[in-house]
């Protein structure tokens, strides 16, 4: 029998050039490029190994930093015990093992996927893993990049590969152009809010489309972040011009002959235009509103100029009792707009929205305005180098006249590993990319938005209309 | 290494709502720290098990007879989601559970069950469903029987379904396999593809070095 030809999808081609044996039909035991690893999760996972007196299978192949459970206060003031024990660990235990630590204080540390992709260690085509659900951002340069659990983690640092079953495709193509106010957060909480936290489960996601090619990769990284809350364990993006622009020179890309050779190399990687994916997704960026979510999960999304669902309306009990729950927690009333509900809290930061281009788009904002009084607002840049970069903007003072604190890289608030919490029953608007139950502190109520967004709030006190206050 | 599984007969605990995350089924601040291993059951869906005074929520579920002695849960759409954090199969295996039934899971919470010897067994929704008002039927009562080397779950009232599992896992589940010790066995194919990508892919293997 004749097997039909079809072209390849980006997905296939970097999946089976990382083949090392075929272990079942669909299950391959695959090579890992580049193995990230960070403070909540290295130590144990080097510990681990020791207690099995096996060696790291390829130190040069792995790289840490401290991001998770350290302070984000200046100083580092304020790190919890254990946190400390953890950085303490991290440093101890990758010397033995001579991987490189990017350490406090040191330009290449900051949360991990965003020094992946900063210091050229994240490349189109590459394998990327790491004991994190978020490793998917790295995808935005085309790489296969994905979060494993522990003890996948000490099965990559003794083997430096993984065995894994090929996913199924589906292909996201955003057609359009984006609205005055609307940005790549909006366009991934959208299809979030479209397809399901549910939706991309056993799916890698390959994003496409004119929306896509036109955005920048900091925007390309943000939208594979959240692939993740739909399921997708991974998300990925052709590379193209504009991705080798942002790699280019940077302090781990390869250089002279080498870079040639990669490029050469990464031009083949875009899926062909007779691909067949499982699943195919057509989104109109044009409808697209500035989003904000009301609930417990991504998918409880709205546009700014929405209405919070009434459960009365839901004919379907168990949806109907899975918004009351959400509803509940989050102290919301059925049917009332979303935009005027006051807040607390704002947090500008994480591995989402804590680039450079982030904190710009906020920063724009905020110029010349003041936080509304009551509010706490932080930005916590995603990095020692955007903090840098951001800091010869004067984005700093601008963000400290505004009423704004300044912090230092972490994930901080995101997850509030470190201690760094939003009270109970409190309100905030945040830039990251998890709205759970106490994701932000036990009984703290998250809305999820852009940075623009979330800077409006801050401004106005309450949810707000970004497009009211833009230039 | 993870205990070898075969057969289970067991009180299952209903948790049916969709989208319960990982961070609903362990909060972080448990799991910060290199010897958090078995201190983990007592805090096992945390937020849903205690009251903001640290009391017992006795309408939860798992705080009442006889779905205290659960070793199996059964749950809505998309149990796991979120998070990487193997930390959440561990506070469920120190809970006591040792197999799970749902029409879908998280990813990487799927693959972290198998890697700590718990059953993730995924059957259509109204399957799920239909499980979930027999043990209520029974106030609990009533056990569910999984028989992992036959594919087969039993209800309550003795209906038999089966399930369908990847090979490879269960073999693994059945036999307790090491995985890194498997993996390992093939150290000279995974060195051989290196030697070969080094030439291939040279900038992949010579980070920040020039060529
Ligand atoms: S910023 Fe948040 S989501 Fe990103 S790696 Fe840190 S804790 Fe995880």
């Amino acid at each position: 029998m004749l097997l039909e030809k079809r072209g390849r999808t980006l997905l296939a081609k970097i999946w089976d050039q990382h083949v090392i044996a075929h272990i079942s039909d669909d299950t391959d035991l695959l090579h890992v490029d580049r193995h990230l690893l960070h403070d909540l999760g290295g130590s144990r996972g080097l510990i681990d190994l020791k207690g099995r007196n096996l060696p790291v299978h390829n130190p040069e192949l792995t790289f840490a930093t401290p991001d998770h459970a350290i302070s984000t206060a200046h100083g580092r003031v304020g790190t919890i015990k254990i946190g400390q024990e953890l950085l303490a660990a991290l440093r101890v235990e990758t010397t033995a093992s001579g991987i490189q630590m990017f350490d406090i204080d040191e330009p290449g540390q900051g949360i991990v996927h965003v020094i992946g992709p900063e210091l050229g260690l994240s490349l189109p085509g590459c394998l990327i893993v790491c004991g994190d659900s978020h490793t998917c951002t790295h995808g935005g340069l085309g790489a296969l990049a994905f979060g494993i659990g522990s003890s996948e983690l000490t099965h990559v640092l003794a083997t430096q590969a993984l065995i894994q079953r090929r996913p199924k495709t589906m292909c996201v193509k955003f057609e359009g152009k984006l609205s005055s106010g609307v940005t790549a957060k909006d366009l991934i909480l959208a299809l979030i809010g479209h397809v399901g936290a549910a939706g991309g489960t056993g799916y890698a996601v390959e994003y496409a489309g004119s929306a896509i090619r036109d955005m920048p990769i900091e925007g390309r990284l943000t939208i594979c972040n959240l692939s993740i809350e739909l399921g997708a364990k991974m998300g990925l993006i052709a590379p193209d011009e504009k991705t080798y622009d942002y790699i280019r020179g940077r302090r781990y890309a390869p250089r002279g002959e080498m870079w040639r050779q990669a490029v050469e190399a990464w031009r083949q990687l875009p899926s062909e235009a007779d691909a067949v994916f499982d699943r195919e997704v057509v989104i109109d960026v044009e409808a697209i509103t500035p989003q904000v979510t009301w609930g417990t999960s991504p998918e409880h999304v709205v546009g700014v100029d929405g209405r919070i669902p009434d459960p009365q309306a839901i004919a379907d009990p168990a949806r109907r009792a899975a918004i009351e729950t959400a509803l509940d927690y989050m102290g919301l009333k059925p049917g009332a707009p979303i935009a005027g509900t006051p807040i607390d809290w704002v947090f500008i930061g994480s591995c989402t929205n804590s680039r450079l281009s982030d904190l710009r788009a906020a920063a724009e904002i905020a110029r010349g305005r003041k936080v509304a009084p009551g509010v706490r607002a932080w930005v916590v840049p995603g990095s020692e180098t955007v903090k840098r970069e951001a800091v010869a903007e004067g984005l700093d003072k601008l963000f400290i006249d505004a009423g704004f604190e300044w912090r230092e890289p972490g994930c901080s608030m995101c997850l509030a590993a470190n201690g760094e919490t939003v009270a109970p029953g409190q309100r905030s608007v945040s830039t990251s990319n998890r709205n759970f139950i106490g994701r932000q502190g036990p009984r703290a109520r998250t809305h999820l938005a852009s940075p623009a967004m979330a800077v409006a709030a801050a401004i106005a006190g309450a949810i707000a209309d970004v497009r009211t206050m833009e230039r | 290494m993870p205990k070898p599984f075969n057969k289970l007969t067991a009180i299952a605990a209903p948790i049916m709502r969709s989208n319960i995350d990982t961070d609903v089924v362990i909060r972080i601040e448990r799991l910060v720290g290199n010897s958090v291993r078995g201190t983990l059951g007592k805090w096992a869906f945390g937020s849903l098990r205690y009251l903001p005074d640290g009391s017992e929520n006795p309408e939860f579920i798992l705080n009442r007879e006889p779905y205290r002695q659960a070793e199996i849960l059964v749950t809505g759409p998309n149990f796991g989601c979120g998070s990487s954090r193997e930390g959440a199969v561990w506070s469920l295996q120190e809970l006591g559970i040792r197999a799970i039934i749902g029409s879908g899971f998280g990813d990487i919470f799927f693959a972290n069950c198998f890697q700590n010897g718990i059953l993730p067994i995924v059957v259509d929704k109204d399957i799920v469903d239909g499980l979930a008002a027999e043990v209520e039927h029974t106030q609990g009562a009533g056990r569910i029987g999984i028989d992992l080397e036959a594919q087969t779950i039993t209800s309550p009232s003795g209906k038999q379904v089966r399930f369908e599992i990847d090979p490879r896992r269960r073999a693994g589940l059945l036999e307790g396999l090491d995985e890194i010790l498997m993996t390992l066995r093939r150290d000279d194919e995974i060195r051989a593809f290196q030697a070969a990508d080094r030439a291939e892919r040279p900038w992949i293997h010579f980070a920040g070095k020039q060529a």
